[in-house]
Order: C-alpha cells, then structure tokens, then sequence
C-alpha cells in the first residue's frame, strides 16, 4: 500500500505529468480556440499525427528542431485552412468534415513517411529537444527535479496558456472570437466578419495541434511510428468540454489528467503483472469519458458552436 | 449576377453524379502523390485496376474485402440518417469479433452448425450494440456528445481485446503470439467460391442492405428515424419517441458493426488478433457518405474502397508506391463527395 502513494512524493512523476500533459496543452489549446469562435475541429487526430510526422521529417533532414515545430505548425495552419474553408463559407458538416480530415491528415502523413523512410528494423531517430533547466530555480529541492527541468516546448505550452487565456478574456481580438462562437449576427452588426474570425481560429487552433503533434517526435520520443497519437487528438476534444472552453481550465484539466497517465505508468511497476497492463492504459479513455460525464450539463458551451453563418439566414 | 439557390428536391441522376466526381476527384489529387513517388500514373491506376479484378483469386480477394465494409458502412449510415454520431463502429467490430471468437471456440456453445453460425452472428451484434448503448445512454441522461465517447471507446475496447487474447481467451499453440483460441471448424461460414477465402458472409451483407432500404423507405420506423435527423422538434410534436427511436437505431448500427466483426471472424481468420480490422470501422463512415447514406449505395461504395485497398497492394508491391495511397484515396473521396454534395444540393440562377 505504501508503495502506491509513495509514488506522489517522487519528483520523477511530476516531472512526467508536465512532459506528458505537453502536447495536451497544446492540442486543447488548439481545439479551444476553434470552438469558441464556432468550429468543432474533429481533424485534430490527424492533424497531430501530420505534425509529429512532418517535424520529425525536417529535423531527421538536417533541420534545426525550431524549424520542425514551426514546419508542423504550418503544416497543422494548411489543414486547418482546408477544415475551415469546407465548414466555414461553405457550411458542411463539421462532425464529418472533421473526421475526413482526420483521415486525409494521418493516411498522408503515413504515406509521406513510407516514401522517404523505407521499411528497416528500428526507425531511425534524431536528437530531441534536451531538458533545460532554469537557473536557480532548478536548483530548488524537489521542485527544481519536478518544475523547472523540462524541454523548451513544455514551457511555451504553459506560457501559451497564460497568452492565450488573457487574450481571450481581455484583448479586442479575443471578444471578436467569443462574440462570433455565441452569436454570428450580433458579431456581424458590431462591424466584425465572423467568416473571416471563425477561418482565422480554426487555422491558428491547427496550428497548435500540430505542434503538439510535433512534441511526441522532437521531444517526448525521437522517432516517428504510425498511431502514435493513440486518440490524444480525442482526449483534447473532451478535454475542451472539461475545461468548460476556458483556456487556464483547460491547462488544469491537461495536468490532472497527465497526472493520471503518469500515476498509472507507475503503478504498473509496483503492481507489477497481477492486473493486465491493458487495464492501466484503459485508464486516460475512460478517464476523458468520465470528465465529458462530469462536465456536460455544467459546461458553458459557446451557443453557436457547430452552426454555420450565412449571410441573411438565421 | 449569379446566385445559388437551394434546389428543394435533387434529381436521381445528380444523387449519382456526385459520388462518381468525387471519386474521380480523389483520384486526380492522389495522382500527384503517385507521379511526387516516381510512378506513371495511369500505370498505377491500371495496375490497381488488375491487382483487384485481374484474376479469379483477385476478384474474390476484393470481395472478401467488401463484406465488413459492406456492414459498416451500413451501421455509419443507418445511424448518421438518424444525426446518432457512431464513430465507434471500429471499437463494436472488435467486441462483436471476440464475442464470436469466444463463444465459437471449443470451450463455446455447442449446437449444429445450422444454429452455432446465426447464434454466434446474434452474438457478435449484441456486443456491438452494447458497446454503442452505453454511449446512447450518456447522451440521452446526460447530454454527453456521443462522437467523442464513441471515438474513446475505440481505444478502450482494443486494448480490451488485448487484454483477453493475451489472457482468458489466449491460444496456448499460437506460439506466444497474442490471438485468440480459434473457433471450431463447423462455425467457420461456407465458403461462396471454391479454393478462395470468400464467404456467404458477402450475401448476408448485400442481404441486409436490401433490408435495411425497404425499411427505411417502408415501415413508419423508417419514418421516425428520419425525421429524427431531420427535425428532431417536429418529430417529437408528431409524436415521436425520439429516446425510442435512437435506441432502435443505436441496437441495429451498433448491431451491424458487431456482425461484420463476427464476420470477420468467421468467415475468414477463425481468431482474433489486434489487427484484425485494418480500421473497417472508420473506412465504414467514408463508405455511408460515398453512398450518402443510401443502404443500396452503401454495397457499391464499399465495393470501391475494397478496390482501392486491394489494387494498391498489388500495385504497391509492383511499383514500389507506398499502400498508404489507398487510405489517402478513400480519405480524399470523403471530402469531394461532402463538397459534391453540398453543391448539388444547389442550383445557380442568373
């Protein structure tokens, strides 16, 4: 029993809940932004998976890690584009739009890295992104270990937080895309083009999302696989819903729950094979389901979320 | 000037114009990832054409191929009609796979192969629509969107099947790979051609799908579901038990994904292992909207995309273009078809 709780009080964990709460952020982020301008962006399982492919390409081709990430987050900003552009001016379905999307992005991105990577034994890797640690802070006891020894990305996701929660809340631009996901027309009669807000916030949204995507192959791992993503893409949607669209919630609910994945990964060991290590990893799915329970009637959802504007219809 | 205007009934042949653009679309933009990959084009084409009709064993390859599709691209389509998001067809096609793994197998039920075969079907659709019902019930009690808790659940009944192949239902003989105990030869289905893998199972599908359009178009429960998706407030001021009619919906999409699991099984493998589905259950949501959402169609969209999967194996094995172009074909026809049919749904006035 000691054992089990005796996990918390390891630094090791809670330097694993902000590397694996990472790409959380960022896809939550991402999926947060789109939807209160309006637009549920199911493509971003795909899109992750295209970001982790396409950074991971540019680095493993000479280039700067910096590049990879700013590679995935144009990459991510293209789909995002083509997302928007079918559910936006044209108003599709943005359930099944989304999951083609999802499809396009992971089926291209598993294409584009057959051809440049033939089949071998072990995928080749590259040098990741290293642990930076904060001078002085670092040195801190067990919060040094924990907080403040962690690659660069993790810090931009949890300053990206921060931005964006104050933009959010406080900047002209930020009410353009809370007026524009509650209520098109009113934005439209304030002077404000909602088409062109609601495109603008899918298209950076993506942006994030591939950059998450992007964490797992220039940071958290070195190498590229197929199903990498494992349905993270899945747990940002649900995450959104649990952070009531907030972005400093959604930061919260990324760490609580990374603090689950982290838990468990270390529970395994201690519990070692007496219960089925696929028990453990069913943990983070039923998880998200848990927290969609929790939140769904107590959520603030944006009251146009998923209805396309046109011009003169209500 | 030049307007759109919203066509109030779309004519039979636009309905089928805008699948066959689609494709044709599709195949125009993947063409340049072949010529990108070093490959003639229409060399590929041609040569996915024959890797999936070329032969008699291609032929019955693509069928073979075209069965589960077949199944869910009816589940996404039955429920899509009826606005139920069932994005977890790929997760019930697993449970109703190791539901007919379990009880097929020498430890199973044992009866004559004239009831073990439908009683082991029954099976494999009950799993699927339980695991479509739990998500139902979220919904209707607590408002749960179900796309993302049917998305999760995917996951979740994977790694279950895991969980059981490497541990209840674990072949002893299978070498310590992780499958499951194979199921006895007299619930294996009957094959529909000699020396081939195809089964009766591909009748069973094109037979449901019949079933499933004289409902729909037919009985009032064809109706109600309709109007469901429609209209949800109309229909339930007509009258209309709209809890009701979701859980009908919910048993028989659900229900199908189940069966083309079992199928699967069946018909073809005799175990289960973790990649028995190489995603049957997302490529289901591409084939319904291919066909858009017309069971009839859904044989014909299946059919197409079990092509694609066959033809660009062998032409992947002749030309060295990755196989991944047939995932990237299918995704793309998505798409066109969802802008085919947004414009056909209009016409432009002067």
């Amino acid at each position: 029993m000691m054992d089990v709780l005796d996990i918390f009080a390891s630094a090791g964990l809670w330097a694993a809940v902000l590397r694996i709460a990472t790409p959380l952020i960022f896809g939550t982020l991402g999926a947060l932004i789109s939807e209160r301008a309006g637009v549920l962006n199911l493509g971003i399982e795909g899109i992750m998976t295209f970001g982790a492919m396409i950074g991971w390409m540019t680095v493993y081709h000479g280039g700067d890690l910096w590049l990879g990430l700013a590679v995935a987050a144009l990459s991510g900003a293209v789909f995002g584009l083509l997302h928007a552009a079918l559910t936006v001016p044209l108003g599709l379905s943005q359930h099944v739009t989304g999951l083609g999307i999802t499809l396009f992005a992971s089926s291209l991105s598993y294409f584009i890295f057959r051809l440049a990577v033939p089949v071998s034994g072990s995928p080749p890797t590259i040098v990741p992104f290293q642990v930076i640690k904060i001078p002085v802070l670092s040195d801190l006891p067990f919060l040094g270990e924990a907080v403040f020894s962690q690659t660069a990305p993790t810090y931009l996701a949890i300053a990206l937080a921060l931005v964006i929660a104050y933009a959010l809340a406080r900047t002209p631009l930020g009410l353009a895309v809370r007026i524009v996901g509650e209520n098109p027309h009113a934005a439209e009669a304030q002077g404000i083009n909602p088409i062109r807000v609601r495109i603008g916030a899918v298209v950076f949204g993506s942006a994030l999302m591939a950059m998450g995507g992007a964490f797992l192959t220039l940071a958290a791992f070195n190498s590229f696989f197929p199903t990498m993503v494992q349905g993270r893409g899945w747990v940002c949607i649900a995450l959104v819903v649990f952070a009531s669209w907030r972005p400093e919630r959604a930061l919260g609910g990324a760490l609580l729950f990374a603090l689950f994945d982290a838990y468990q990964l270390r529970l395994q060991h201690v519990v070692g094979k007496a219960i089925p290590y696929q028990l453990f990893l069913m943990i983070p799915y039923i998880m998200s389901i848990l927290a969609l329970l929790v939140m769904a009637r107590r959520a603030r959802v944006p009251q146009a979320l998923m209805q396309p504007f046109r011009r003169g219809e209500r | 000037m030049i307007r759109f205007e919203r066509r109030t009934h779309v004519p039979f042949s636009l309905r089928l114009a805008a699948p066959i653009a689609a494709v044709f679309v599709a195949l125009a933009f993947a063409g340049i990832l072949i010529a990108i990959a070093g490959a003639p084009v229409l060399e590929a084409y041609r040569r996915m054409l024959i890797g999936a009709f070329g032969s008699r064993l291609a032929i019955t390859e693509t069928l073979t191929r075209t069965a589960p599709l077949i199944l869910t691209g009816l589940a996404a389509a039955v429920a899509f009609r009826a606005r139920l998001w069932n994005i977890g067809a790929e997760g019930q096609f697993l449970v109703g796979a190791l539901a007919a793994a379990a009880l097929g197998s020498q430890h199973g039920l044992h009866l004559p192969p004239v009831l073990l075969i439908p009683a082991l079907m029954l099976a494999g659709a009950v799993a699927g629509a339980l695991l479509l019902l739990g998500p139902l019930a979220l919904r209707l009690r607590f408002g749960v969107d179900e796309v993302v808790t049917t998305l999760l659940l995917n996951f979740v009944a994977l790694l279950f099947v895991s969980m059981m192949i490497e541990g209840a239902l674990k072949d002893p003989l299978a070498f310590g790979w992780p499958q499951s105990v194979p199921v006895v030869a007299d619930a294996m289905l009957p094959k529909l051609v000699a020396r081939s893998r195809l089964h009766i199972g591909l009748l069973v599908a094109i037979g449901l799908a019949v079933v499933i359009a004289l409902v729909q178009a037919r009985t009032v429960f064809g109706m109600e579901s309709r109007a469901a998706g429609l209209n949800p407030a109309a229909a339930r001021f007509a009258g209309v038990s709209l809890t009701c009619v979701l859980v009908k919906v919910a048993c028989i999409s659900g229900g199908l994904a189940g069966l083309a699991g079992a199928i699967e099984v069946l018909g073809v493998k005799a175990y289960v292992t973790t990649d028995l589905s190489p995603g049957f259950g997302y490529t289901g949501i591409v084939v319904a909207m291919l066909a858009a959402l017309n069971p009839i169609g859904v044989v014909f969209a299946a059919l197409f995309v079990a092509t694609m999967f066959v033809g660009a194996d062998s032409m992947s094995r002749a030309l060295g273009v990755p196989s991944f172009i047939a995932d990237v074909i299918v995704a793309l026809s998505l798409l066109a078809m969802l802008v085919a049919l947004s414009l056909a749904n209009y016409r432009i006035r002067r």
